[in-house]
This record gives C-alpha cells, structure tokens and sequence, in this order.
C-alpha cells in the first residue's frame, strides 16, 4: 500500500474550513478566512532581524537569525502546518512504503536556482548525503537513519532507511534539510569557506539583492520561482535593530509591518496589543515548539533522591511565571513532549501543581530538617543570560525556594559562558530551554537517553540522567511502524519521566508576533516568520 | 642640521615606542579575551540549539583552537606583522574588511557629535564665562550639569520618542533609507537626516563637558595681565575675548578633545546601538558576546592605532594653539 497524499490531508484537518485552494496541483495554506480578500500583488513588506545572522546560507548556519532570514532563500522538500501535518514544498509529493522502510518523493517541476540553473535531484542527493552531513547536526542524526539516498530519475528521489523511524517525514524541517545548490558547492568540499557564501543562491521566493552589514538585509522577489503568481511581495527588508525599544517603537510607528522571534519584550507586549493598527498572535512556534526548564546535576548526591526534586517542582509556582513573567503568554511546561509536540498526552503525566505545604513535607519525609537558619539544603542555579524574563525567573526560584527552606545561589554569566559551563556539566542546576522539532525522537530524546550523555555537547543529557527503561521506550517509539505504537512507547515515557523529574519544567515558550492590519499571511505554518514568505501579501 | 636630526631621532623614538605599545596591547588582550569563559564553536552551537562532538571539533578545528596557545599567539602575531588581522570565526570574513566596513561610519558619527560638542561648548563656555555670575551663566551651568548626569542613552531613548515617533520629523534607525535610490547630495540629506540625533546625543554630553572646561579656564585668564594690558591698549572686547581670553583658555579644552578623540572609535556602542547605527563599536560587543576572539582583538589593535595618532595630532594642534610650545620643546 502507498501512500498518496491528498491535497486535505497534506494541510490538515483544521486548515480544510479555510481557504486553501489557489490553483491546481498547488497547495496552499492561507492564515486567513475564506472571505478575506485575494491577494495583491507588489508591495514591500519591513521587518526586523536580531541579532544579525553571520550568514544567510542555511546549509551552514544552523542558527535561528539565519533561518528567519534564510528561510525565504532556500527551501527544503516539505513544511509543515500548525498541527505538524507535513505539507509540500520543493517535493510535489511523496510515497511510503508500508514497511516504513522507503520512502520516495517526486519533486515540483520547473525549478531553479537564482542564477538560473534547473534544480533536480541531483541536489537532493548532494545536500542530504554531502554538504548537510558536514554541516547540520540535526541532520547527521537522520542520516544515521538511513541506509540509502539515490535519485531514481532527475525527479525522483528514493530515501531507504536501515529500519522503520517514525519521524522520517517529520525532518525536513528548513532549518534541518535545506536543499542546497550542487552546482555551486560540488566542486569545493570547504562549505563554510566557499566564497559562494557571500551571495546566496537558492530556490526560494526571494533572492538577495544587498545585505549591508549591520544595517539592512534586502530581499527582492525571485520573478523565476516555480510557484506560479507567488511570491505576491516585490520585496523583503530586514532592518537590524538592537534596541528592544527602539523595534517596539518601529512597530507602533509603523515603519516596519512585523515584528517576531525576541524582538518584542514581554513587558511591552500588553501595551502593543492594545494598539487597533496592529495584529497578534503567538502561532508560529509549533515546528521549534521550545520549552525551558531547571537541569539538575544528578550526578551530585544531594539531588539523587527524586523527592527533593518533586519538592522543588513543586515550590515553583509556574503559573506565576507564565502570568507575570511571560505576560500571559505561553503555558505552564509538566512533562518531556511539548503540548504542541506530536505525542504528547497530558493522562500520561505526573503534575507537581504549586504546593509550598506538599515541598515542606517532602523535606520532612526525606529528613531534611531545617537548621537554626531555617535552611534544609542548599543550592546553586545558573541564570540564563538571554535576557530579562530570564534574570526574573531566577529570582522567582530563589525567593520560592527559599519559603521551603532551600536557599539559592544564582550563578550569572554571559552567553559564552553559560554555554561553557551547562555543555560541560560545572552546575549544580542549570535554566535551560531546548526546541522539540515536532517528533520526541528528534527533539526530546537527545535529553534523556543515556547515551547522549556527552560532556562538551550542548543540548544532550547534560543532567546525566540514566534509566535503561526509557532508552528502550524512546527506541521504541522511533522505530514503531504506526502512530498508535509510537503514541505507547511515548505516553509511558512521559509518565516514567514526569515522575522521576530528571528536569524540572518551567513553561512552553511562546514569541509574540505583531503585524501591521496591512500585512496577510504572513505567518501561515509552523515556522512562523521563518516559512518562506511565498504567501504574504499587502493590502 | 641638528635640529632636523633631533626631529628624526624624536619621530623615530615616538615610532619604536607605537609598535612596543601595540605589540603589548596584542600580547596582552589575546591573553585577557582567552581567559573568558566559552569559545566561539559553543556559541555557535548554543544559538544553533544542536550541535554534536563532530561539530565542534570541525569548527575547533577549522578555527584553529585545537592547537596549543603558544602557537596561535605566534601565527597571530605574524599574520598582525605582515598587515592581516586574521579572519572572522563568526561572519567568515578577512577582519581587516569588517573594520574597513564599520570604521568610516563610525568615523562619520563620533567626528560630528565632536565638532557638535566643540562649536556649542566653546560657545557656551565662553558665554557663561562672559556672563559670570548672571542669569546666562547660571542657566548654561544647571544646563551643563543636567546634561552631563543623563546617561546619552536615555537621552537618545527621549529623544526618538520626541522627533522620531511624536512629531515623525525624523526616521527612527540605521543610516540612510533602505534602497532609496538615491545619488550625491540627496544621498547626503538623507544619511544627515539619519545622522542628526544619534550626533546630537552623543555630543551632548561633551558640549556639558567643554562648556565647563572653557568657562573655567577663561575665568582663569581674563584676570591675567595681558588681558589688562590688551585692555589698556584699547582693543575692543570682542577682541579680547577671542584672540587673548579665549586662545589661551583653549589649552585645557585641546587636552581633553585629544582624550575624546581615542574614544572616537570604540567609545559610541550604546549610541550606536540605540540607533542602529552600523559602527565598529557594535561590531567589538557582538564579538565579545559571540567570542569572536579575532574580531575583538582586531578592533582593539586598530582604536589603539587611532589613540596613539590622534595623541600625535593632538601635540601637533598644541603648537598651533600655543606657540611657545613648538619653541621650547
């Protein structure tokens, strides 16, 4: 049995009431109601990038400011909506076979690259089996999947994997799989030094015309984009701002139409959504879906017993920090698979709802009794440096904490630094925040699994935790054939680490987007103002 | 004959004691920039938010931190020798281009704001000192003073709120229109337009600090007896003031815009990034926050250059000034 995708299914259920349908054998996901208006052609949409990306070239960069950039420059074989349901982007289609095995995608037709040059498989090839394994992390990892990449015609390209993996489809994510032009990175095997570098070819709706350093990156539309009629805009400029209070003034005053990612401080964004000349929303976020919470060394003695943990989970009052700290926005964070993550299933989880008495009883129970200070234990936290909310939230824990007896000490440092000390384990506990890219496998196993226990690796276990039990689980669920099996293996992991707490959550995070009441679909999937722009349009 | 000999041996002194300096500031800061926690190949993968052994060692590597320190001092140190500050970790460009890139605007910024701060200091000063004790004088004192505590960020902050976003009478960030198309004089209007409130921010505080430094000094002076004897000669007061009081108050102000002038090139980040302007001083802080260690060093090595001329030229300036001092040294 094969699987050929209908255009519904490719979008999702809760994109089928809106309008989607621009032409045949296109698919098209609109942000707005069937009664909106049809798009315009022309314009120029003003945004903000911050802080400025090194470089645009996403097959090198795998850094966010890059693929917000980046993101309208070069494309990879799908995206993927709200809900995470994969839809198709420089692939027009794709089969599986019912083994979860193989998988083959056909490709758009009529594409190329910005100086012209067809695209075909032969890119497909050289990105996913040359350029990304040399550049891309995430995407190594998904290599390490397969057992073969061929191209079966200059349309077609064969994924065979050594055994089933269920988040195949879910990694061709653009900042994971960007398809890179062969012809210009074949011959020179130095990708991050290719004087290429400097002029970005790729087969997206947007070229780049001029990137002024530190002042301005100018987007123009790319008139030979194999998307009829699209991209409806002329052109796309990114002004590089570093005052928060300067971009939040920007917006008000209406010289850019979209502001996202951290350029708006959470502490203005009640004022900005006041504002009638302006839209919100927080959508966007599905694909990274980033969620923060407290590394525990457990490899120190005193946080080996899970107790103490749910004590301390429980002396955090996250709805306070989802209210006050964040404004409203974002969710309360209770186990390892985001709520915007596939898989994940809220029965499954052990919840820790703010509770002071319930902490100071754990205490008790462990027989940690307080000194004549009032002091059980003691503890060190390293504060993220990446702003405000960040500093805020530190403090919240130590006053928290402090009610239960627990007195903290806050560790700062800059970005480097932090980095230094959380990659190789000189914490005691440690702020954290880490994106989940839509399948636990991809994003949520890193965390846990024993054997990503590697001293100097940011964003693996760095908590050092181990249960065999789980490693099984997460192998299970990668490899299960259909979702019905991969949701067990996943529901049991997320009640076996709820309850064990090998972290501890803080919040699902959430960027508020605001866009001019002339900007339309802009943010139309996932990526949020990282999808290729390919459908915006100004009234 | 000795006195041109004299003159060569004091330049080439001068030139000997340059390279010592700036080869200790490259010795020195290479040292202080590695101490700091965290490298560049971290931060990367930090943004990146994934990253695996292979990926670091490739760029450890690619960067050359895997080798001893020792031995990237040494390679630095002959690359610096032979004019090449190295290349960018981060933005994978020669540094000598990234400066190249940023200098001139910053240039452009910091020499406005000063030639701002000098005309209405001296001004100011010299009327507050012509006014000593008055209405005038006390005005541009409190005014000096209140300007001098402000921090030039907020000042910007207030500043934008008022022109840029109240009255829109000018554009909010960066240097010049997005693609304007525009050519010469026109071209020129709008980076001035661009240009005037993060000049005007920056130069006030140092208008605070000339106005104080001229009144004081022409207080000093205006009791000397050469003023009395001009005076006494019958010249007018406008004379006075200029050509005696003020000549001869100027030293200190020299001495101070000599000072100012080293902070030209570093000294304007938080303006620079209050208004998005595309200087070297943002280009230092973002290297020192993405531990772009070449970057950083090549920045510091080019404003320590810029120092030791401008404290040439500020000599050079004195004997303008003040000619007795060509005479005697």
């Amino acid at each position: 049995m094969t699987k050929k995708p209908s255009r519904a299914e490719l979008m999702g259920q809760s994109l089928q009431s809106r309008r989607t349908f621009i032409a045949a054998g296109m698919a098209s996901v609109a942000a707005r109601p069937a009664w909106s208006q049809t798009p315009k052609r022309g314009g120029t949409l003003r945004t903000i990038i911050n802080p400025e990306p090194p470089s645009l070239v996403l097959g090198i960069s795998p850094l966010i400011p890059t693929g917000t950039v980046g993101s309208k420059i070069y494309q990879s074989l799908l995206s993927y909506s709200f809900d995470l349901k994969p839809y198709p982007v420089l692939a027009k289609s794709w089969t599986a076979s019912p083994d979860g095995r193989v998988y083959t995608f056909t490709l758009q037709d009529k594409v190329t690259w910005h100086d012209g040059t067809p695209f075909s498989a032969d890119d497909v090839i050289f990105s996913t089996t040359k350029m990304l394994p040399e550049t891309n992390a995430r995407w190594r990892f998904i290599l390490e999947q397969c057992e073969s990449i061929k191209a079966l015609d200059p349309q077609t390209v064969q994924f065979t994997l050594k055994g089933p993996f269920s988040a195949f489809i879910s990694s061709f994510v653009n900042s994971t799989c960007p398809i890179m032009p062969a012809h210009i990175y074949g011959a020179n095997t130095d990708y991050r030094n290719n004087p290429a570098n400097a002029t970005p070819i790729g087969t997206g709706p947007f070229k780049l015309k001029e990137w002024k350093k530190a002042s301005f990156i100018h987007l123009v539309r790319y008139d030979g984009y194999w998307d009829p009629g699209k991209p409806y805009l002329d052109e796309v400029i990114y002004s590089v701002v570093p005052d928060s209070a300067q971009r939040v003034a920007a917006i008000e005053t209406g010289r850019v139409d979209l502001v996202s990612n951290n350029d708006i401080e959470y502490f203005d964004v009640p004022r900005l959504r006041q504002q009638k000349n302006l839209t919100f929303t927080t959508k966007g976020t599905e694909t990274r879906s980033l969620m923060s919470w407290i590394d525990v060394n457990l490899r120190l003695p005193k946080f080996q017993d899970k107790r103490f943990r749910k004590a301390m989970m429980h002396a955090i009052d996250r709805q306070f920090i989802v209210d006050k700290l964040y404004f409203g926005l974002g969710k309360v964070a209770n186990g390892p698979i985001a709520t915007t993550t596939r898989f994940h299933d809220d029965a499954a989880i052990v919840k820790y709802p703010y509770d002071p008495k319930k902490a100071i009883a754990l205490l008790d129970e462990m027989g940690l009794k307080p000194d004549a200070k009032g002091i059980r234990e003691r503890v060190s936290i390293l504060a993220l440096p990446y702003g405000e909310v960040w500093t805020r939230q530190a403090e919240l824990v130590k006053q928290l904490f402090g009610k239960v007896g627990i007195e903290v000490t806050i560790e700062t440092t800059d970005a480097a630094g932090w980095a230094r000390r959380n990659s190789n384990w000189e914490f005691e506990m440690s702020f954290n925040f880490l994106g989940q890219f839509i399948h636990p496998a991809i994003g949520v196993a890193r965390a846990y699994i024993s054997a990503n226990r590697r001293k100097g690796v940011l964003a693996s276990n760095v908590e050092g935790y181990s249960n065999p039990k789980v490693d099984e689980l997460f192998e299970q669920g990668a490899t299960a054939v259909n979702d019905p099996e991969a949701q067990k293996a996943y529901s049991e992991i997320q009640h076996i680490i709820s309850d064990e707490l090998p972290v501890l959550y803080l919040t699902e995070l959430a960027f508020p987007i605001f866009q001019s009441a002339a900007l339309h679909d802009a943010i139309v999937d996932g990526d949020g103002a990282s999808n290729d722009f390919s459908r915006a349009w100004k009234s | 004959m000795t006195g041109v000999l004299a003159r060569v041996a004091f330049v080439s002194r001068r030139l000997v004691k340059a390279i010592v300096v700036i080869f200790a500031i490259i010795v020195l800061n290479f040292f202080l920039v590695r101490m700091t926690p965290g490298d560049p190949a971290l931060v990367i993968a930090g943004e990146a938010g994934a990253a695996d052994q292979k990926f670091m060692d490739d760029l450890r590597h690619e960067f050359g931190l895997d080798q001893p320190l020792w031995k990237q001092l040494a390679v630095y140190l002959g690359h610096v020798a032979q004019g090449d500050l190295g290349f960018s970790y981060r933005q994978r460009l020669p540094v000598t281009q990234l400066i190249a890139d940023r200098l001139p605007q910053t240039l452009l910024l910091t020499g406005t704001a000063m030639a701002i701060a000098l005309a209405l200091g001296i001004a100011f000063g010299t009327m507050a000192a012509m006014y000593a004790g008055r209405m005038a004088d006390t005005m541009i004192t409190v005014l000096a003073l209140l300007v001098f505590a402000t921090p030039s960020f907020w000042l910007g902050l207030m500043a934008i709120l008022l022109f840029s976003v109240k009255l829109d009478w000018l554009p909010l960030f960066g240097m010049a229109t997005v693609d304007s198309g525009l050519h010469g004089l026109a071209l020129a209007a709008d980076i001035g337009r661009h240009l005037i409130l993060p000049a005007v921010t920056l130069g006030l505080f140092f208008v605070a600090i000339y106005a104080r430094l001229t009144r004081a000094a022409m207080l000093e002076v205006r009791e000397l007896d050469f003023v009395r004897t001009a005076r006494a000669k019958g010249l007018g007061e406008r004379r006075v003031v200029v050509r005696h009081i003020l000549r001869n108050a100027l030293l200190p102000v020299v001495s101070y815009a000599g000072l100012q002038a080293g902070y030209l090139v570093g000294g304007a980040v938080l303006i620079e990034t209050v208004f998005a302007w595309p200087g070297i001083g943002r280009l230092a802080y973002e290297a020192v926050v993405g531990r772009d260690y070449t970057v950083l060093l090549g920045v510091l090595i080019i404003t320590s250059i810029m120092v030791i001329a401008f404290n040439a030229l500020t000599d050079i300036v004195y004997v303008l000034v003040d000619p007795r001092i060509g005479s005697t040294g």
